[in-house]
């Protein structure tokens, strides 16, 4: 309904503020004014497990680039409990579509530490089949897109899937996760306006760890965070602690309630910090001080719900140490066999451009093959997985 | 004569290009402080100050847009696009913006200011989305124009020549080259033409050509051919949009063979335009049919990367196909 004024008025937003949603203290401790969380023993256990694994694979992955092991890597590392706690509210058959750094929701569905490895080393056995950097992980079976480097597409992409899932009444949602540098393209805004036009079950989750790459929040909007942008689109909000793994728990969880019940979008922005550099190509001393960081650390999300479990006693020292041990030799021991493994197969460079292999590419992978084998030593991958010992008709009727 | 990179020397050409104009503004993402991913913004920001280069919010379509509307206001915007890869978010700008400004609006109005810089190219392990080659798409384009250079030397003076052009330029930086092209290149101003290719090496027997890093490859497969008696031509056009057919003709047409070479894919490559010019001007003196070396039509690749490559063995077949056919 039009209101008139007779007045100008200006308005900026800034009437409006939004609070942080927040359960546990810095020091473990549920705040006595919130309301006790739902989570059950078992569960926080596999949630705390997923947090501890994923800062071990990226501790261990790490330095793994360092030595020249692997050529890239990107932690999750001071994100665990926004990544983790979001994924631990939606059921497990929920759709989740991830920018790059959420290797955490994949750990809590129960990739495999062997499954992380082949994609990290593209090898035979990469769902990805060798094509993608490391850390653009995907899997069918856990419900997880497979990650797409252009930052933010997959933003409309969710709204859409979830449509989907509207359509067929299957009373799933999609969660998409996101970081505030990449809430600044278009594909963002399209994505919220679509959902809220079409009430769409969709979770828009934004990771605002303060930097993208090297520019920092103030660089990247002027208002308060991502979280105001949603009264544009009339579109449920909420702001959460993101290193307080109830707080994240608890917004998503009722979030997948107004998504999958009420058929609407909701965003979330989890307040949170990025501990490590970008990836293992950036570093973090040319753009912000150590101060900055030892700040965050303090606020370490591993640590916060650890002192929660252990508090409750649903945890103990001594299964920290086991099981640190234990994953840090699984880690060790699984890189080294996926190292190990053959590359792709010659034919993965022409397999699943299209459905099928067409007449002009099939020819110009047959020049390539006679090529290999006249060069065998100046392809080893390629030539790897030809028998040089045959050389077909097939293979020498040579394209262009 | 200083020594520079690559990286080093499109830092200079920009440096040069702002003290010499206060237009001259340089923008995109992490382009402020931390001086670009790649660093090639270095200490631009203390020197010039935030309000002539700086950090753009990640939005592609927005930074160029920006540009536009910057460009067309008269100032002299320097845009860079982290990845060439990331540049498809800002087509529309680009293509049907960019391009087509001068000429929509009867010359009210138009966007020549405008310099977009952006790294393409593989071989640096970068799989799908950090090794694209989209040159193809933007040659495709009236109005733009697309320039390529191959090494530190090339790079400052087209680049300088690429602000001060009253065309929009899209400059395409190949990354592979960034640290590991070393040359030496004058501290003084100066450009180099765009629109006329550079005929690095004369020869008689053939001519190959080529842009970017791919100058690189065809080089070390000259010199495999060039040990095996075959005299070489090489060609590197520098500038895609426009390109020197003249010069390209008249080499084929001494040598009567031609092998070009891009790390796109074949299929509506810029190699197939070359082709086709250079076949009706050349016609009756060709010896051998065109040969192109190029990407597969799939997307780039990663571990299998080396395989996918046109390198110089693979140049270096097409140029002995070319001469004994
Ligand atoms: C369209 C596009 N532009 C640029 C890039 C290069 N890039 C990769 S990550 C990144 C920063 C993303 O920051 P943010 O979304 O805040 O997420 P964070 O890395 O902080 O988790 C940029 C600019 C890209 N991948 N895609």
């Amino acid at each position: 309904m039009t209101q008139y004024a007779h007045q100008p008025v200006f308005l900026t937003g800034d009437e409006f503020s939004i609070p942080t949603f927040s359960l546990l203290s810095p020091e473990g401790e549920p705040y006595s004014e919130g309301d006790a969380p739902t989570l059950e023993k078992d569960h926080a256990r596999r949630i705390y497990h997923a947090m501890l694994a994923t800062r071990i694979l990226d501790e261990r992955m790490l330095a793994a680039q360092r030595q020249g092991r692997l050529s890239f890597y990107m932690q999750c590392t001071g994100e665990e409990a926004a990544v983790v706690g979001a994924t631990a509210a939606l059921d497990d058959a929920d759709m989740v579509m991830a920018q790059y750094r959420e290797q955490g929701a994949l750990m809590y569905r129960g990739f495999s530490i062997d499954e992380f490895m082949n994609q990290l080393f593209g090898n035979e056995l990469d769902y990805g089949k060798g094509r993608q950097m490391p850390i653009h992980y995907g899997s069918r079976k856990l419900h997880y897109m497979t990650i797409s480097s252009p930052l933010a597409t997959q933003i409309p992409q969710a709204t859409g899937y979830a449509y989907g899932q509207k359509m067929a009444g299957d009373g799933h949602c999609t969660l998409t996760f996101f970081g505030e540098g990449a809430a600044s393209e278009g594909d963002f805004h399209a994505a919220l306006n679509m959902a809220s036009v079409h009430q769409v079950p969709v979770i828009f989750f934004c990771r605002n760890n303060g930097y993208a790459i090297s520019t920092p929040a103030v660089e990247q909007f002027a208002a308060d965070g991502i979280a105001p942008r949603a009264f544009g689109y009339h579109m449920h909000v909420i702001r959460v602690d993101g290193n307080d793994i109830l707080a994240v728990y608890e917004a998503t969880r009722q979030a997948r309630e107004i998504a999958v019940e009420r058929n609407q979008p909701v965003l979330i922005e989890a307040m949170t910090y990025r501990l490590a550099a970008h990836s293992s190509s950036d570093d973090p001393s040319g753009y912000r001080s150590k101060n900055e960081e030892e700040a965050w650390r303090v606020k370490d999300p591993l640590l916060r719900m650890q002192k929660w479990l252990l508090a409750k006693g649903w945890w103990s020292e001594d299964e920290e140490a086991n099981e640190q041990e234990s994953l840090r030799r699984e880690v060790l021991d699984t890189m080294k066999r996926a190292e190990k493994r053959s590359p792709p197969p010659l034919e993965s460079l022409i397999s699943d451009v299209y459905a099928d292999v067409t007449p002009a590419l099939q020819q110009q992978f047959d020049h390539l093959k006679q090529h290999i084998r006249r060069y065998p030593e100046a392809y080893p991958r390629g030539a790897k997985s030809l028998d040089l010992s045959v050389s077909t008709d097939a293979d020498s009727q040579g394209g262009e | 004569m200083p020594t520079m990179n690559m990286l080093q020397a499109i830092n200079n050409a920009l440096d040069i290009a702002m003290a010499e104009d206060e237009k001259v503004i340089c923008f995109g993402e992490d382009v402020g402080i931390f001086g670009g991913v790649f660093r090639a913004t270095s200490h631009l920001q203390e020197k010039y100050g935030k309000a002539r280069c700086f950090n753009t919010p990640l939005v592609e379509q927005g930074i160029i847009g920006f540009a536009n509307g910057l460009a067309a206001q008269g100032s002299v915007p320097v845009a860079e696009i982290q990845f060439a890869d990331y540049i498809f978010p800002a087509f529309d700008q680009i293509v049907n913006e960019t391009a087509k400004f001068r000429y929509r609006s009867g010359d009210l109005f138009n966007v020549g200011g405008l310099t977009i810089r952006t790294p393409y190219g593989g071989g640096i392990a970068g799989g799908l989305y950090h090794s694209q080659s989209p040159e193809a798409y933007f040659t495709h384009t009236p109005g733009l124009k697309v320039v390529v250079p191959r090494n530190p030397y090339q790079a400052k003076g087209l680049l300088l020549a690429s602000i001060r052009d009253p065309d929009p330029v899209l400059f395409l930086e190949p990354k592979r080259l960034y640290r590991a092209a070393v040359g030496e290149v004058p501290e003084d101003d100066y450009q180099l033409p765009i629109g006329e290719a550079e005929i690095i090496k004369e020869g008689s027997d053939i001519t190959l050509v080529g842009w970017g890093a791919q100058m690189e490859v065809i080089g070390k497969a000259v010199e495999l051919a060039e040990e095996q008696g075959i005299n070489c031509e090489v060609i590197d056009l520098r500038s895609l949009l426009p390109w020197d057919a003249d010069t390209v003709a008249e080499s084929v047409l001494k040598t009567g063979r031609l092998v070009v070479s891009h790390e796109a894919p074949l299929t509506g490559g810029f190699a197939g335009e070359i082709a086709a010019t250079i076949q009706s001007r050349c016609f009756l003196y060709l010896e051998s049919p065109i040969a192109r070396v190029t990407g597969l039509d799939t997307p780039f690749p990663l571990v299998l990367e080396k395989e996918y490559l046109p390198d110089h063995l693979k140049i270096f077949e097409a140029i002995r196909e070319s001469v004994n056919f």
